[in-house]
């Protein structure tokens, strides 16, 4: 208001430069084109979602106010019960063992290896290619007549008949796990190295001359000076997988017996092929407290690293 | 990002450590064993994916007489098919103009959003730094029925625009982000020369900042790409019609019909699909894991 009042009173052409020298106005118009993107695509729809949790509108026909009757009626949903439980499930048992597995990987990759460069390049391929696609890849790996892991098992005397990946519920829950781990290996591995590497190799020479072992080592070298960076890396990792879709609508669609729904696919199927938005959004909108969560813990681990350098604010 | 440089260097300076004290047979049981695992079981897919493609129908099914394992007559037949017979090239052609349309809409934003927050440090622009950091924590599965909603409402329903309007919305954050945490690297002396010379803002951004931010713009650019190359629930829910499909959502729902799959074909449009990123990004494999890496540790 005032800096257009400064305008109107000052000569046009100084006034509009002084205009354009400030950096309030400056940085505004600059911000303008992402913040009217990310206000109109995000912020709104993501205020849309939560009303709409709160209507029973359906495709093609606008709801109408219900307050908390959708949440009730999910409540209420044995399916619901089961799918949340189903999220939960995948989600701790992916990251674990991505966590995990991710760790050892990078510390290898942290030795030195010839063609390390190379063996980077080629690990990441499964987080680069498009997951639907490697999806499909796992659809026929795990194929009920013609799996390849059936085959080779038979082949070796190991087991008699085909197995049976994504047809029994307990099977399905472990074969798109499974998937799920190996899509994100490489993530967790390719970015802990990043963070292994900044670790001076002088600390561990100093714990060794102490009488450390290779345990004690990773204990308590390794891993206190690592955490805030695993910190993030698994909040990312934990939101990714707890809010997957792709993986599960390709191989098995939340089957057998909603073995295998998670809430995004249970949202999706409700509120597309079923037509109930209203519902949809609200199984959408019940996921946010669990990623708050892991949002909480990503911003006090970046603290704590902040802090841990040294650095401003 | 230089603070991440210098460090690597110094690691390399004393490179070696401790190395010499494990002899080579514990480095054969500790690092190269479980590293060749690790390697066969991330790469086996891709492999497995690439021997259907080119296994003709007769060999892909019998396992009796051929092992599965290899392919005895290559054959170019389920390629052939997925050239001429399906709408396959119309899908490559609609992700590519929608991940090339969001990438260029992405990265142009993203620069001025970032100097923005970064340089021009105007009021608050710490508080929206940590908002744009939280956008990128939102996910699609959240956003997508309300966006199906409004894209509906705005008459883009199963157009090309309706994609290249949302996909920004995982981009920006994301560009925003990583270009901030280079720009910071920037010497603020240069920006001070350039503004005692008389330069304005805007010449400084395009002639300065610009020139010497081109391995983060590329970094931006190589993940935008990447990101929205291999978007799946957005294009799912938004085209309806075949030739409006991108390369995931048509390889599974048009290529797939009733109970006969056929495999050759799905592996072929699966390997086609993931060229693309897949070339990109060997090309600029620095950029994208120093891009995937940043972001974590800014």
């Amino acid at each position: 208001m005032s800096q257009s009042a400064v305008l109107r009173r000052a000569p046009k052409r100084s006034g509009f430069s002084k205009l354009l020298e400030n950096r309030n106005v400056l940085g505004l118009l600059f911000l303008f084109p992402a913040a009217a993107f990310l206000l109109v695509f995000l912020t709104y729809p993501l205020g849309l979602g939560v009303w709409l949790g709160f209507t029973d509108a359906q495709i093609g026909r606008s709801g109408t106010f219900i307050g908390l009757e959708n949440y009730r009626y999910l409540i209420s949903d044995s399916v619901f019960r089961l799918v949340v439980f189903n999220t939960i499930l995948y989600t701790v048992v992916a990251s674990v063992i991505k966590f995990a597995l991710g760790l050892w990987l990078a510390l290898i990759l942290n030795e030195k290896l010839p063609f390390k460069a190379f063996f980077r390049a080629i690990i990441l391929l499964p987080w680069v290619v498009p997951t639907v696609l490697s999806a499909i890849a796992f659809w026929w790996i795990y194929d009920a007549q013609f799996s390849i892991i059936s085959y080779s098992l038979i082949h070796l005397g190991l087991i008699d008949h085909p197995i049976n990946f994504l047809g029994d519920p307990t099977l399905a829950r472990a074969s798109v796990i499974a998937a799920n781990i190996w899509r994100g290996i490489p993530f967790v591995a390719i970015t802990l190295l990043a963070g292994l590497q900044t670790i001076s190799p002088s600390l561990y020479e100093a714990a060794t001359l102490d009488g450390a072992g290779s345990w004690q080592r990773f204990r308590h070298v390794t891993l206190p000076m690592l955490t805030p960076i695993i910190a993030v890396v698994m909040t990312f990792s934990v939101i990714f997988t707890f809010t997957d879709f792709q993986l599960i609508y390709v191989l098995t669609r939340g089957g057998p017996v909603n073995a295998t729904h998670l809430l995004a696919t249970l949202s999706f199927q409700r509120a597309i092929p079923g037509g109930h938005l209203g519902e949809g959004a609200a199984i959408a909108i019940s996921m946010i407290p669990f990623l708050l969560a892991a949002i909480m813990f990503s911003y006090f681990g970046m603290q704590r690293r902040r802090w841990q350098q040294g650095g401003r604010d | 990002m230089a603070q991440a440089t210098t460090s690597t260097a110094a690691v390399h300076g004393d490179e070696g450590g401790m190395d010499y004290l494990t002899r080579l047979p514990r480095r054969l049981v500790t690092i190269y064993l479980p590293l060749a695992v690790f390697l066969f079981v991330l790469l086996f897919p891709f492999y497995w994916m690439t021997i259907t493609a080119i296994k003709p129908n007769h060999e892909l099914t019998d396992y009796q007489h051929f092992s599965p394992f290899w392919v005895v007559h290559p054959t170019l037949e389920h390629i052939k098919y997925l050239l001429f017979d399906t709408d396959y090239p119309a899908w490559l052609w609609n992700t590519m103009v929608v991940t090339v349309g969001a990438t260029v809409i992405s990265v142009v934003v993203s620069v001025l959003a970032a100097y923005s927050i970064e340089r021009l440090r105007f009021t608050g622009a710490r508080t929206v730094g940590l908002v744009i950091f939280l956008a990128y924590l939102v996910p699609p599965s959240i956003l997508f029925i309300p966006l199906a909603l409004m894209v509906f409402k705005l008459g883009l329903y199963d157009s090309e625009w309706a994609l290249i309007l949302t996909y920004p919305t995982f981009l920006i954050p994301f560009c925003t982000w990583l270009l901030m945490g280079y720009f910071r690297t920037i010497p603020f002396e240069l920006e001070e020369c350039a503004l005692m010379d008389g330069a304005s803002r805007w010449q400084i951004l395009v002639k300065v900042i610009l020139p010497l931010s081109v391995p983060g713009l590329i970094s931006a650019g190589i993940f935008a790409f990447t990101l929205s190359w291999n978007e799946f629930i957005y294009a799912l829910t938004f085209i309806q019609s075949s030739e409006n499909k991108t390369v995931p959502v048509g390889v599974l729902t048009e290529l797939v019909r009733s109970d006969v799959y056929e495999w050759g074909s799905l592996m072929a449009g699966a390997l086609f699909g993931s060229l693309p990123v897949v070339i990109l990004y060997s090309f600029f494999v620095d950029y994208y894991v120093s891009s995937m890496t940043g972001a974590v540790k800014e």
